[in-house]
């Protein structure tokens, strides 16, 4: 029977939302390929995560709850998913595209000498083979790749599919006896930025508002860009312009290296549309650009464009709906 | 595999060994068109260059090298005869010498890190930087992969590199999704540079003159006994559907009314 292992992410406590699109997308690959759906947890105190996944329709969730897990390293998770993987074999081993999944789930492929497929948007079977399309170049080219071998890896784009659906019956849950090696070193972490309470990350809001080159400096950035967006009760993002240049923080950034985004509504102020910036955000459902610059880019791949000065009309749009 | 990490590696400045693996891509400035019948991109007339990652690795190598003048930096490259010329991009920069790994056809991530690993047990050197993707695949694989190959530590999409005082740990910040994380590392480790780490400086004349000296080895996988089967194969190609030219709005008033009555967004 086939089945298919999920790696779910967790942060501070809350199952992240990227992981129910990496469960929807496990449904649709077991539509084509038949079997079922098994999830992996890792870290340390992980009862809420596992509580939280119980009823998405998973066969299993595999529970990895261990001290030497609290921080989940690359070289630790690699380990886990490797022995979860023999012990367990899985065809498919399956993740959100995420820093987290793409930091460790290489390394595990390669423990597992198996191949592996980045950034899934779409999947079909053709004959008897199960390709996948996947998008590169910056977004301007979406490939069909096979993949051989007995074990697969794959990362998929949360925004290509569907979260995973709730149902009644409750998935069981399974402990799974980690041994670490003894005597490693693993690797240290030394301290971590966590992402600021209150505003929902662009990954997983239905509204995004993103700055860019217009903004000069961060305290500008935060009261017109951050305004609009809590006023919208949105996300904020950036383009990696401003993060250059240190105005906003790299966990801000949309684009080819950094998140990409699929909001229903994208609010582009300032942003040229450089092919980079455009990777990231170009299958938003609607998408909206405000550029002083009437030849901007951006403007050639917005649904609604408005030629004017961000730091004038977006003071105002946000003024109006606080006042409504 | 090797289990576990050398605990001890004490490094002397004079023998710091770093490679620096490098791709030729496609100019990040160019426009990519796929050929009409979808067997791949268009090459005719496309500028190629060393990949951007990459050029920041060679950067960071040369900069450890300021700090520690006896290290050696090697640059290698996978790929076909164009690549040499990214490589002496690579040796005019500061690059001390070079390797060119021979193949006619593209590999996937898993196969480039099975011939990076053979290239490594050959070259043992204390670090291994290179780009986090390379923009024409845009996998962001194949450093991972290698550290998991060789069992060493990783420290990937870093954007800050503080080298221990004995060169047997690496401070490395990391651009993760929540922000920025610290991890220390020991040497030997792979490391893959993120975008703000540096900028890579321009070649200069006397750097190219010197390049042209500088010694290029041609390895194949055969003679390094590497199994380089890819697992994926590229089937075909298309453009992405283009979205269609949208509506210039001429007030505030004017957006706000479409995105509630027409697009019903807000």
């Amino acid at each position: 029977m086939r089945k298919t292992l999920v790696l779910i992410e967790h942060t501070q406590g809350q199952l992240r939302q990227t992981s129910l699109h990496a469960l929807g997308a496990a449904s649709e690959l077991a539509a084509v390929e038949g079997g079922t759906t098994e999830a992996l947890v890792m870290g340390h105190g992980v009862g809420a995560v596992v509580d939280a996944l119980r009823s998405l329709g998973c066969a299993r969730i595999w529970a990895v709850d261990h001290p030497q897990l609290a921080d989940l390293t690359a070289d630790r998770c690699a380990d886990v998913i490797a022995q979860t993987v023999k012990a367990t074999e899985p065809s498919f081993v399956l993740a959100a595209a995420s820093t987290f999944s793409k930091d460790l789930l290489p390394r595990a492929a390669a423990l597992l000498d198996a191949g592996m497929i980045s950034d899934v948007v779409g999947l079909k079977k053709e004959g008897d083979e199960t390709v996948f399309k996947r998008v590169q170049f910056a977004g301007n080219v979406i490939s069909t790749v096979q993949l051989s071998g007995a074990l697969k890896f794959l990362t998929i784009r949360p925004s290509a599919f569907p979260m995973a659906n709730r149902n009644a019956t409750q998935s069981e849950v399974q402990d799974f006896p980690w041994q670490p090696a003894a005597n490693v070193t693993w690797t240290q972490v030394v301290s971590r930025e966590e992402r600021v309470e209150g505003r929902p990350d662009a990954t997983e809001a239905r509204i995004v508002v993103s700055g860019g080159r217009a903004f000069k400096n961060s305290e500008d950035f935060e009261r017109v860009v951050g305004g609009l967006a809590d006023a919208l009760g949105a996300a904020v993002g950036s383009s990696r312009a401003l993060v250059d240049a240190g105005i906003t923080p790299n966990s801000l950034q949309i684009g080819q290296t950094g998140k990409v985004v699929a909001p229903e509504l994208y609010i582009a102020l300032g942003i040229s549309g450089a092919i980079q910036h455009m990777a990231g955000m170009k299958d938003s459902k609607v998408i909206v650009a405000v550029n002083k610059d009437p030849d901007a880019p951006v403007f050639e791949a917005a649904d609604y464009g408005l030629v004017a000065d961000v730091y004038e009309t977006i003071p105002e749009w946000t003024r109006r709906i606080k006042g409504s | 595999m090797r289990i576990g990490f050398p605990s001890k590696l004490p490094i002397n400045s004079l023998q710091m060994k770093i490679l620096v693996p490098i791709k030729r891509v496609p100019d990040y400035d160019t426009r990519i068109r796929v050929k009409p019948d979808g067997s791949g991109i268009v090459t005719e007339g496309v500028k190629f260059s060393m990949n951007p990652f990459d050029a920041i690795a060679v950067e960071e190598a040369i900069r450890i090298k300021e700090r520690l003048p006896g290290a050696e930096i090697t640059a290698l490259s996978i790929g076909t005869e164009e690549s040499v010329e990214t490589l002496r991009v690579a040796l005019a920069m500061g690059a001390d010498r070079a390797i060119r790994v021979a193949i006619d056809a593209d590999m996937d991530s898993l196969a480039i890190a099975k011939v990076l690993a053979a290239v490594y047990h050959r070259e043992k050197p204390h670090m291994v930087l290179m780009g986090k993707q390379a923009i024409d695949d845009d996998s962001n694989q194949a450093g991972q992969m290698l550290a998991g190959l060789l069992g060493v530590p990783q420290a990937t999409f870093v954007s800050k590199i503080e080298m221990g005082q004995d060169g047997a740990t690496a401070l490395c910040s990391r651009e993760t999704d929540a922000g920025i994380e610290k991890v220390q590392v020991r040497m030997p480790a792979v490391i893959t540079t993120d975008l703000r780490l540096n900028e890579p400086r321009y070649v200069s004349l006397p750097g190219i003159m010197k390049a042209k000296k500088k010694p290029v080895e041609e390895l194949t996988p055969s003679a390094l006994s590497v199994d380089c089967v890819s697992r994926t194969r590229v089937l075909s190609m298309e453009a992405p559907a283009r979205r269609k030219a949208g509506l210039r709005v001429k007030s505030l008033d004017e957006l706000i009314d479409r995105l509630k009555t027409e697009a019903k967004v807000l």
